[in-house]
């Protein structure tokens, strides 16, 4: 919900001396049920500090420093592309070819090092080069009306086939960069959290404070209508498309100065399922007009506790995908609950 | 049957001699309408009469086959419904055009929002006392302005995309089919938003209807579209629903009976 932080002050809590300020237990539980119906970030903090607690309690060395490390560099680079795909979905498109920019996106860095650019000029130019792939998604999507899914399929398979030309189908070492470059940018144990976050909260405000947050949301709730404001809707959806592969190509990046290697087998459709399963555990509606960022990296901080506690456990990663199946089904069905108990009037707005 | 018309500088907007063929169908013939400064004017007519045509036009979403629109005494030819908008002439339509995803008052400032600068941050509260303060004055009542749009009745809906029409100094505003699959309660709360609004005087008013009985009171005069024709135009003081029941009965048994001839 594009306005739900920004009415969350007024909803944090029974206020002391509010006008309806509360008379014991019972409207303290009445109001607190309405936070947690209203804000849909709410069920999956909950969810999180739950499963943080249970591994916290049974699994040793869960709450050693390197544990919580792993689980800060699990999230962090789906968050950076979630971002991408909130804005996305909540303008009513998805895009499937994220994954392979980020795939793409590290021989890109390396390629423009070995021509002998620095590396951050390297990555800059990466990004904003491979931002143009949203910009051919949007135009396919927008100008032919391409449903989304088929453009990015289609995209996709060409930035793999290119990745695949590109590397000769072999690893390479990510180059060093100067003056720290990669610790800062992927490298370092908290620097792609770090940036992740960063991101979130920008993302944020961008989505719930600013024009183009609202004509994101203007334009999955309504095309019509929106068009008919004068919004220009076209616009809209292929910026929003270049924000996911630009952050995209943000994460995949930031991955392989973490790792060291670029390697042409990382990325691809799998880092898109995991994003998209944060993006939805979040909150963020597949049918358009309303998502949330918080939810994002939430939903996948989520999915970083379970990975980091089921590794720990000596757990076989196979068995985290059922898991992660089933969180997804579990969050929608909470979703669609939530949503018809919104329509149902039962959630008043205050005034 | 025709009102002796003042001169056209009274008009705010004038519809000269439009026609609309789509290929070998005629839509509207030689169709000449005017709305005075402040007026309510009621366009009634069956379906299928061309209201939705002649709405269309005066609009912006359609261009005329032949014939012209005058407003304010200008002559203007609206390329898009934006170019009407940005020239004073709005419509709400009955699926309407709010984002039910995003409060009201995002809604009533949609496209034209004030931001902070020199960081383009929204000024939700600056817009969210405008927007108080603009329903208040013309008598919208909604629980609140924070609230989402999909929370509200059709009514309140309704009320909200006129109110934004007015807002944007609108100087014709088009309703089409206000009350259409409205209750009782919330029509009569959307006529009561249409006299207050005649009342300020700032705007005036087409309501197109198929419904004569709902709208003939709030309107100050009506025309009637029958096959694409304007057949009638009185003031709603010297009419009733009964009269124009019985027009628009009396040309359907006419084209019954000429069927039957033909046949």
């Amino acid at each position: 919900m594009s306005e739900t932080a920004e009415r969350s002050p007024e909803v944090a809590g029974p206020a002391p001396g509010g006008p309806r300020a509360g008379n014991g237990i019972g409207d303290l539980a009445r109001r607190a049920g309405q936070v947690f119906l209203r804000q849909r970030e709410a069920s999956v903090l909950v969810i999180a500090v739950v499963m943080f607690l249970y591994f916290a309690v049974s699994t040793t060395g869960f709450t050693k420093h390197s544990s919580i490390v792993l689980i800060g560099q699990y999230m962090a680079p789906y968050t950076i592309m979630g971002i991408g795909l909130v804005l996305l979905m909540i303008a009513g498109e998805i895009d499937i070819s994220c994954g392979f920019v980020w795939t793409l996106a590290p021989f890109s860095v390396h390629f423009f090092y070995d021509s002998g650019l620095p590396v951050p000029l390297a990555i800059v130019i990466s990004i904003l080069l491979l931002s143009l792939v949203g910009l051919l998604n949007g135009v396919v999507t927008t100008v032919f009306g391409v449903p989304s899914l088929i453009t990015t399929l289609a995209t996709g398979y060409i930035l793999y086939g290119l990745t695949l030309v590109w590397s000769a189908a072999q690893q390479i070492p990510m180059p060093p960069g100067e003056i720290g470059t990669g610790r800062w940018f992927g490298a370092g144990d908290w620097s792609e959290f770090i940036w992740a976050t960063i991101f979130v909260a920008i993302f944020h405000i961008f989505l719930t404070r600013t024009r183009w947050g609202l004509y994101t949301v203007s334009v999955g709730g309504n095309l019509l209508g929106a068009r008919e404001s004068g919004i220009k809707v076209n616009r809209i959806k292929i910026g929003n498309f270049m924000l996911t592969s630009a952050l995209a190509a943000v994460a995949g990046i930031q991955e392989s100065f973490r790792i060291g290697t670029i390697d042409p087998s990382a990325g691809q459709l799998t880092v898109v399922l995991v994003s998209l399963a944060g993006v939805v555990i979040g909150g963020t509606a597949m049918t358009g007009g309303s998502g949330t960022m918080i939810g994002l990296w939430l939903g996948l901080l989520a999915l970083g506790i379970l990975n980091d506690g089921f590794n720990l456990r000596g757990i076989a990663s196979d068995k985290l995908q059922i898991i992660l199946g089933a969180a997804i089904l579990l969050a929608m069905i909470a979703n669609t609950y939530i949503n018809r108990l919104r329509s149902a009037g039962r959630l008043q707005h205050k005034a | 049957m025709t009102i002796d018309t003042p001169g056209p500088r009274d008009d705010i907007l004038r519809v000269e001699h439009i026609s609309k063929r789509y290929g070998a169908v005629t839509a509207l013939t030689d169709v000449n309408l005017h709305l005075k400064r402040g007026e309510v004017l009621g366009l009634l007519g069956d379906n299928g009469a061309g209201k939705s045509t002649l709405l269309k036009i005066i609009c912006g979403f359609q261009q005329a086959t032949s014939g012209r629109i005058l407003l304010e005494g200008e002559e203007v030819v609206f390329k898009t419904v934006q170019h009407a908008r940005s020239l004073g002439v709005d419509v709400v339509y009955q699926d309407l055009a709010l984002v039910n995803q995003l409060t009201v008052y995002h809604n009533m400032f949609l496209n034209r929002e004030p931001v902070i600068r020199p960081i383009p941050l929204l000024k939700n509260r600056v817009m969210r006392k405008l927007a108080k303060e603009h329903l208040d004055e013309i008598g919208v009542k909604i629980p609140s302005v924070n609230a989402e749009v999909a929370s509200l009745s059709g009514g309140q809906r309704q009320a909200i995309a006129v109110a934004r029409s007015v807002y944007s100094d609108c100087k014709v505003l088009l309703l089409d089919e206000p009350l259409a699959a409205m209750g009782v309660k919330e029509g009569a709360m959307i006529l009561d938003l249409v006299r207050g609004l005649k009342q300020r005087g700032n705007v005036s008013i087409i309501i197109i209807a198929h419904n004569y009985g709902q709208v003939l009171d709030v309107c100050d005069r009506v025309n009637l579209l029958q096959g694409g024709k304007i057949t009638f135009d009185k003031n709603s003081a010297e009419t009733s629903v009964e009269e124009l029941t019985e027009i628009v009965v009396a040309e359907y048994r006419r084209a019954l009976a000429e069927r039957h001839r033909s046949a």
